[in-house]
């Protein structure tokens, strides 16, 4: 008996020294908080989580791998309690969410039918799925089932709903999807994210240069959610309230209903919802990632940099922004007139994203008063060139210089900047672009008798947005078409007296598919007017390269059109940590191909500053439509008349710079919104066959 | 040479610890939700049993034996396979992080495990020599990766399928064990 408990005492005695020495001589430094969080786990090692056992849980946890909320054992009170170590709120904002990406579901036409089988993953084997459409949901729920804290569910309509309350972003849902149709990213891997070829995308989302996903706001905006609406836009465009108001809605022109009906009006709902969250009184707080400590230069206050900005600070990056103008916006504050986009709009709009923490430096020009050296003094990581195209083509005409000639762009920003311009009392615009019917406009506001409009080709060709030229027609604007000017002419004070033209008759189709316009011989003709205004065109002003003393500007190079050259995918331009994107990269453009170009770019900038390789979105769409998306007959559509846009009548608005278009009533949106099919790839929601899905979506 | 293949082949198949022998359940329903935790697992148990054999092959024939204590077998077991699981994690830790980073989070969860135990118990009782018992060791820590991993498969499968209500999960995860315990059954009588 003795010897027996000596023994064991014996035992435990070394195996206790033994220990107790083990832990000073293999002693390994560890985060004391994965232990605290330990604590708050249930220390079950149920593995539930999909880590193995507590301790890695924990360990994942601080790391930052898995959300606060992982333990499902011990529940909400374990949350709060790691949450408190870990020093965040519940629901960290860059948790990974899922997230589905299908709209289809029981709408969606089968191809083949089977029997008995009963998962996804099996019918996915078998011909690749049940449905005609190659990547939709087939929805016998395999997601459901893998997610072992029951946050999806399979919803109404025949796909797979994520409660975001409960996912804890686990993964097994994404896993288990044999389409790749549920998934699991974090809030910078959905900002992000490009279309791609196999995305289940609607024609008007394939269309959107800034790739917003339209469905599913118009949808979000029918079930009356007007600011899960307003996230869905921001996620892809920081500029709503300004592009539902000039954004000619290259949308709308492939919207599926449109082959049969009218389209819908998407850029009105657009505006619908922006409009709601300016007109309520209080912004929809934005989440950010957590810093990421990475500072960048965007020089270039526009629409391309303050998509830029907004994104990268967005997914965690540090932001400045430095601009020429005395204020932001750059063409959406100085180049598109009061009438079109009231200031106030556009400063609150600016305001929200100044408010992410982006700082802004105005009254400071590239090249002049700082420089790329200066930047990268000052430690930031990469530069944003959004620098736009503000130098305005001249006419090469003889006289252009005399006074009462001005040019469009110029025009338009001193008239914007408040600057007192002499006016005379009738005008002559050349050229037939947005630009051109910017200034008539706002010549006429300003209170002149008469604006002509010399355009050299025909109504038809007009680059301009056609609800502009309409606009301008019912505002009394006076088009001379197939009219190219060939001289200014001035009396013996240098002042502006005449216009001299050229008429003009259409030839040959040129490259473009338009009519290449041909003088008439001896066809000069006069125009009485005492201003002339071109605006034919725009290019950047590089005059920077030049002025900037660093010896590294000399490597950034232009192209013919004194763009910067960049790699239109991936946006960098010659010098490695120089991205650009907007009117400096494309040349005059849309504001929403500005807004894309920013978001592609920032994508850009984020892969350089982790440095990873700076390469193009894989299989990316980039405005291509997916061809078995493209349909000739749509069937199942009620003709229904769109929308109006209701707008300031004619004499209101001739005397004053008020906004001339006005946003829907709330009733008129629903049913503008109702007219939406909610499509898909292919599928979509007939008015006739199912009234029932379109009440429920 | 034969005879230490016919036992592998026998600790393996015919005598599996978590099959035929119905040691070790916890970590067999716990670990084999998932396939990369069932194969960690399973490396784990092979690395600690091996250890716990010969160390407790050592004691018993050095320690037990001449003091005549055998029947403290046991108890004494299980203080020094605790103790040593302990150490060997903090070795790992220490000194080799990236085994301890594929291993060692599956460690604790076999201090005390009761097929690590009932294997050195085992060896004990057959009266194996050394070599013999490393070698079991070994072997009845591959049948238990075997059948770990094997119903980490099934049951990743059993996931997508149409279970009844009051037989999901661990139910009819016992339901398959039972049957793959049954299947094992045909290797009785093969040595």
């Amino acid at each position: 008996m003795i010897p027996a408990l000596l023994l064991m005492l014996g035992i435990g005695a070394v195996c206790g020294i033994v220990l107790s020495l083990a832990s000073k001589i293999f002693y390994v430094y560890e985060d004391p908080r994965i232990a605290q969080v330990e604590n708050c786990l249930a220390g079950a090692n149920c593995g539930g989580c999909g880590y193995a056992g507590c301790s890695a849980a924990a360990a994942a946890v601080v790391s930052g791998k898995a959300p606060a909320n992982i333990c499902i054992v011990s529940g909400k009170t374990g949350a709060e309690a790691v949450a408190k170590v870990m020093g965040v709120e519940v629901g960290n904002a860059e948790a990974p969410l899922s997230y589905n990406m299908c709209e289809g579901g029981f709408r969606a036409a089968d191809k083949y039918h089977y029997m008995g089988i009963s998962s996804c993953k099996a019918m996915a084997v078998v011909f690749g799925g049940k449905r005609v459409c190659g990547v939709g949901c087939i929805g016998l729920g395999d997601c459901v089932k893998a997610c072992q804290f029951g946050a999806v569910s399979m919803g109404p309509k025949g796909h797979p709903v994520v409660d975001e309350e409960k996912c804890v972003g686990c993964g097994a849902c994404q896993k288990a999807c044999p389409k790749n149709i549920i998934e699991v990213k974090t809030l910078s891997e959905r900002i992000m994210k490009f279309n791609q070829k196999y995305d289940p995308l609607a024609p008007c989302a394939q269309t959107c240069p800034a790739e917003i996903n339209i469905p599913r706001y118009i949808n979000q905006l029918r079930e009356g959610k007007y600011k899960e609406a307003v996230q869905t836009i921001r996620l892809r465009n920081p500029l709503p309230l300004a592009c539902g108001r000039v954004c000619p809605h290259p949308c709308e022109t492939e919207c599926r209903r449109g082959i049969e009906d009218e389209p819908v009006s998407i850029n009105q709902l657009k505006r619908f919802v922006a409009d709601y969250e300016m007109n309520s009184g209080s912004r929809i707080p934005i989440k950010c990632a957590p810093d990421t400590g990475k500072k960048i230069a965007v020089v270039g206050g526009g629409p391309s940099g303050l998509s830029c900005a907004f994104f990268l600070r967005r997914i965690g990056h540090q932001v400045d922004i430095f601009e020429a103008m005395p204020k932001l916006g750059g063409m959406l504050r100085y180049g598109i007139p009061e009438y079109r986009l009231p200031k106030k709009v556009l400063d609150w709009e600016i305001q929200g994203i100044l408010d992410l923490g982006i700082k802004a430096f105005c009254h400071v020009k590239f090249g002049v008063d700082f420089g790329l050296g200066s930047l990268m003094a000052a430690g930031y990581n990469a530069v944003f060139l959004g620098v736009g195209a503000w130098e305005d083509f001249s006419l090469g005409i003889e006289g252009e210089n005399l006074d009462g000639c001005y040019t469009g762009i110029n025009f338009l920003q001193r008239i914007s900047g408040g600057e007192k311009i002499k006016l005379g009392r009738t005008a002559a615009v050349v050229g037939g672009g947005n630009t051109a019917v910017d200034c008539a406009r706002t010549l006429l506001r300003l209170g002149l008798d008469k604006v002509y409009m010399v355009y050299r080709r025909t109504r038809k060709e007009m680059p301009a947005n056609e609800v502009e030229i309409v606009a301008s027609e019912h505002e009394g604007i006076e088009f001379v078409f197939l009219a190219a000017p060939t001289r200014v002419v001035g009396d013996d004070k240098n002042k502006v007296t005449h216009l001299e033209y050229l008429k003009m008759q259409l030839g040959e189709p040129d490259k473009s598919g338009r009519r290449r316009p041909e003088p008439i011989p001896g066809s000069e003709t006069l125009l009485a007017v005492d201003m002339v205004i071109s605006a034919i065109g725009q290019s950047p002003d590089a005059s920077f390269k030049n002025q900037d003393p660093q010896a590294r500007m000399k490597e950034l190079e232009l192209t013919k059109w004194n763009t910067i050259d960049n790699n239109p995918a991936t946006h960098q331009a010659s010098i490695p940590y120089i991205f650009t994107a907007g009117d400096a990269a494309t040349g005059p453009s849309l504001v929403v191909e500005a807004i894309g170009g920013g978001r592609r770019a920032a994508r850009s900038i984020d892969l350089f500053l982790k440095g990873e390789a700076v390469e193009p979105v894989k299989d990316s769409l980039q405005k291509k439509r997916i061809h078995e998306s493209i349909f000739t007959k749509v069937d199942g559509i009620k003709q229904t008349p769109r929308a109006k846009q209701p707008e300031l009548h004619v004499n209101e608005r001739l005397d004053s710079f008020i906004e001339v278009d006005l946003v829907l009533p709330e009733a008129d949106a629903h049913k503008e919104a109702e007219r939406c099919l909610n499509c898909c790839r292919i599928c979509y929601n007939p008015d006739t066959v199912f009234p029932m899905a379109k009440k429920a979506g | 040479m034969g005879d230490l293949f016919v036992l592998v082949i026998s600790c393996i198949f015919i005598n599996n610890i978590l099959l035929a022998q119905y040691l070790g359940n916890c970590p067999f329903l716990g670990t084999s939700k998932k396939m990369e935790t069932a194969i960690g697992m399973a490396m784990a148990v092979i690395f600690v049993l091996v250890l716990a054999g010969a160390l407790t092959w050592i004691i018993n024939e050095y320690m037990l034996k001449p003091m005549d204590v055998v029947y403290l077998q046991t108890l004494s077991f299980i203080l020094v396979i605790a103790a040593l699981v302990q150490f060997v994690e903090m070795f790992l830790k220490k000194s080799i992080p990236a085994l301890y980073g594929s291993l060692g989070i599956y460690l604790p969860l076999i201090t005390t495990n009761c097929a690590v135990l009932g294997v050195c118990l085992i060896n004990i009782k057959e009266e194996y020599t050394f070599v013999e018992s490393l070698v079991t060791s070994f072997a009845y820590a591959a049948g238990f990766g075997l059948a770990l991993i094997l119903f980490a498969g099934v049951r990743e499968r059993i996931l997508l399928a149409r279970v009844p209500k009051p037989l999901q999960d661990v139910s009819i995860g016992l339901i398959t064990a039972g049957m793959i315990a049954m299947t094992f059954m045909s290797f009785k009588g093969m040595v």
